[in-house]
């Protein structure tokens, strides 16, 4: 402002006079304007009233980047046509720019070349440049109007210096102004920015004194009087830490990898951790400072604790299902039987060592074996697919032939498979077991084949059945007519017999009466060979008595009479019946009975039958030496023991069997030494047996022979 | 002077002759009588009219057979009390018992001497005498 009055005074002191009064009227007009455009309308207004203007424009220079021409106000120019008069000033040669900038007022008229680029019309117009505030500067404004008058040309000048200054004054201060409410707008704006962040935001001087400092900081680091203790002690600890910070972040530069601090909640005093991000700022008139912003990262660290956490546990878990796979995959290993899961795709995911011998081909195998181990998967695809495919059941058994890649051996598998389903019911795999049953097939073969072998056994056997019954029937056939043809032999020896004694009857009859002198009394000669006669007859007729002892024994015809009898009376009996025999034998014949032997019960007629039979034939076979017959008795078995023995010529071991042959002798040859029919022995060993006992012999060749008959002391049914 | 009794009468029967004619003559050289029957209707017809002392019995007679002549003796009150003896060449078990069935009062098995016969002749009129002696005239 000094500046202005100082040219219009200098403009009073070089035009006094009459116009002095008018000018100072503008003058005091000029000085109370408070703005650019009230100044332009003065002096527009001034000019109508001074100089008689009804046309006129005042625009002023705005510099700085794209400097223009800007109308301020205007007397007379239609409203729409405003506008209109501003103009680049970059563009040299218009003719407002070139008015503008010329040393003095021009007159601009219309008769010109550039008539069309000015929106002045066709009027003359007077065009005062109006001097800038300082002397460097762009001229401040343009002045048109019109019409020129005289008191314009005279007073234009005086305009130039007076008006000029102004206006850019009050452009100036508007400018300042406007710019003052932007910075202030933008201050705000700032601030509610920095505020509206949650995390703490500060600058600090080079002393870590806090210049700036959020809303959020403000409240961790920054106290009022009426807080309590405890906020603002924790507010005082947060200061410590801050600075701490800061120190060592200036220390350790902006490389170290992170700052973190550790602050304290005032309102709540729970820990909260910040990192720290520090920036150096340099201002030329605030100096060096700090920007510090603080990200709470409290959440950060537990997330991060909670994550550390939560992978430490997935760790856990994955190590457990690892353990708890190994653990499977060794169960699944040490079945025996192939175990195969399948997912949805078809794929296999798990095979055991069984499977894996199926399923795979090691890398160096035969064509052959590559080739089976395909069509093992062919099949076993086939089969999984067919179950993927079927809803509903969950189990499925099946056949499936595979082949054993290793020796190419059919193997008839049992393949049992299970779906695993999915919470929501989605199939998510299939286990497979395969069991081979080979060996059940074979063992069903082989129980058919038993089946079979015990069918046609079974028909064996009723075959050999019906066989026997029938030879059985044979033989009951056959029994019966050997028991006819027996009972007809015994009914023709007892007939034989019959008829053989009744002319023996006759002979004997005969011969004795002839020997008792009947018919008168006989030569010598004559009694001797009667007496022969009498002998052969005798001999024949216990020939046919042997004959008739043994079929009555064998068709079952001999009675038993059963009685007590004393066995020493019996022997005594037999050695008195004998006694002719001994006499003429010349042995010595002894007897060795213990009084005290307990009587016999048997048929006493039969016993005496044996003894005699044994007495005899032992005195017949001993040439010399002695004959003994021995009786004992065993009471624990109640058996009975009577024995002759003898010294005579012995048997040999062969023939021991032989003797107790019908019609049989040791010496059987027709030269033989000794008579006999032989049929002695057959009928004791047969009358022994009846009577429940049996006869033995022991002997040797030459050295003599002892015949034991042993009998139960009573028979069987009588004990 | 004692009144001798006649010898004893012996009804011999057997349908062999040679047999019959043994014991004749041996029973007739010991000094009883003796007649002869060879079947077993002559021996019933001469039992019944000489009423012998004894009767000995040869039981496989042709006809009539020895059992079935004894029964009908021993049925016959005339001959009831006149002794029996058998006399058999059958040695099988079930002779004797029908000889004694059929009534005889002994029984001897062919071969048999012809003193045995006597033997027996003997000892069975023995037992048989006291009576005989009482009811003899």
């Amino acid at each position: 402002m000094p500046s202005s009055r100082t040219a219009a005074a200098r403009a009073g002191t070089r035009s006094p006079g009459a116009g002095g009064a008018a000018r100072l009227e503008l003058l005091e007009s000029l000085l109370v304007a408070s703005s650019a455009a009230q100044c332009a309308e003065r002096t527009l207004a001034w000019l109508q009233r001074r100089a008689g203007v009804s046309w006129g424009v005042c625009m002023a220079a705005h510099a700085g980047a794209g400097p223009r021409l800007v109308p301020v106000a205007s007397v007379g120019v239609p409203v729409r046509r405003i506008e209109q008069f501003s103009v680049d000033l970059e563009l040299g040669d218009h003719p407002l720019t070139r008015a503008l900038l010329a040393a003095g007022p021009v007159m601009i008229s219309p008769n010109g070349s550039r008539s069309p680029v000015t929106p002045l019309g066709r009027r003359d117009v007077q065009a005062i440049s109006l001097a800038p505030l300082h002397s460097r500067d762009l001229p401040a404004g343009l002045l048109l109007v019109a019409p020129a008058t005289r008191t314009l040309a005279r007073e234009a000048r005086w305009l130039s210096r007076v008006v000029g200054p102004r206006l850019a004054a009050l452009i100036a201060a508007l400018r300042l102004e406007e710019s003052e409410r932007r910075l202030q707008r933008e201050r705000g704006l700032l601030s509610s920015i920095i505020n509206a962040v949650t995390d703490p935001i500060l600058l600090t001087d080079g002393e870590g004194r806090i210049i700036i400092a959020n809303a959020r900081a403000e409240t961790l680091l920054a106290t009022d009087d009426d807080q309590s203790e405890g906020r603002r002690r924790a507010v005082a600890l947060n200061n410590m830490l801050f600075s701490a910070a800061l120190t060592r972040h200036a220390i350790e530069g902006a490389e170290a990898p992170r700052h973190e601090v550790p602050l304290v909640d005032p309102v709540d005093g729970s820990d909260l951790l910040f990192e720290l991000l520090s920036t150096m700022s340099s201002d030329a008139r605030e100096g060096t400072g700090i920007v510090s912003i603080l990200r709470n990262v409290t959440d950060l660290q537990r997330a991060t604790a909670e994550l550390e956490d939560n992978y430490r546990k997935l760790r856990q878990t994955e190590a457990d299902a690892r353990a708890e796979r190994d653990r499977l995959d060794l169960v699944i290993d040490s079945v025996a039987d192939p175990i195969l899961v399948t997912d949805p795709g078809g794929n296999t995911v798990m095979m055991n060592a069984p499977a894996e011998h199926l399923f795979t081909a090691p890398e160096v195998s035969s064509e052959e074996a590559q080739r089976l181990v395909q069509a093992n998967d062919a099949h076993f695809s086939s089969f999984v697919s067919n179950l993927f495919f079927e809803g509903g059941t969950l189990r499925r058994s099946g056949s499936i032939s595979l082949v054993d890649p290793g020796t190419g051996a059919a193997l008839p598998m049992e393949a049992i498979s299970g779906k695993i389903v999915s919470e929501h019911g989605e199939v998510t795999a299939l286990v497979t077991i395969l069991h081979d049953r080979t060996e059940e097939l074979e063992r069903a073969r082989l129980y058919e084949e038993l089946k079979r072998a015990s069918a046609e056994l079974e028909l064996k056997v009723r075959e050999a059945t019906a066989e026997l019954v029938r030879q059985n029937e044979l033989l009951r056939r056959s029994h019966i007519a050997l028991e006819q043809a027996s009972a007809l032999k015994s009914q023709f020896l007892a007939n034989m017999s019959h008829e053989f004694r009744t002319p023996l009857n006759a002979i004997l009859g005969y011969t004795s009466m002839l020997l008792k002198g009947v018919s008168g009394e006989l030569a010598a000669p004559q009694r001797r060979n009667l007496e022969r006669i009498d002998s052969n007859s005798q001999h024949l007729l216990s020939i046919i008595n042997d004959i008739l002892d043994i079929t009555r024994i064998e068709a079952g015809k001999m009675p038993l009479t059963v009685a007590d009898f004393p066995m020493l009376d019996l022997i005594r009996e037999v050695l008195a019946e004998v006694e002719p025999l001994i006499a003429r034998s010349k042995l010595t014949v002894t007897t060795q009975v213990n009084d005290a032997l307990p009587p016999l019960r048997s048929d006493r007629q039969k016993v005496k039958q044996i003894v005699i039979n044994l007495l005899t034939n032992a005195l017949k076979f001993t040439p010399q030496g002695w004959v003994t017959v021995t009786a004992v008795c065993d009471p624990v078995i109640e058996r009975m023991a009577i024995a002759v023995a003898d010294s005579g010529i012995g048997i040999s071991p062969k023939d021991q069997d032989v003797i107790f042959e019908d019609f049989r002798q040791a010496d059987d040859s027709p030269t033989r030494q000794y008579t006999g029919a032989g049929l002695g022995l057959a009928i004791c060993r047969r009358l022994a047996a009846m009577l429940g006992g049996e006869l033995s012999v022991r002997s040797a060749l030459g050295e003599g022979s002892t015949f034991t008959l042993v009998l139960p002391r009573a028979p069987e049914d009588d004990r | 002077m004692m009144v001798q009794a006649p010898p004893t009468l012996v009804l011999l029967v057997d349908d062999y002759p040679d047999n019959r004619d043994i014991y004749v003559q041996f029973l007739t050289y010991s000094g009883l009588r003796v007649e002869e029957a060879e079947n077993g209707h002559q021996a019933l017809d001469k039992a019944f009219s000489l009423r012998p002392d004894v009767i000995v019995m040869d039981l496989s007679l042709p006809g009539l057979d020895g059992w079935e002549a004894t029964r009908r003796l021993k049925e016959d009150p005339r001959t009831r009390d006149i002794p029996v003896i058998a006399l058999t060449g059958h040695a099988l078990a079930g002779h004797s018992k029908g000889a004694f069935d059929a009534g005889c009062d002994a029984f001897i098995t062919k071969p048999c001497l012809p003193e045995r016969l006597l033997d027996e002749i003997r000892a069975i009129l023995a037992a048989a005498r006291p009576r005989s002696g009482d009811t003899t005239p």
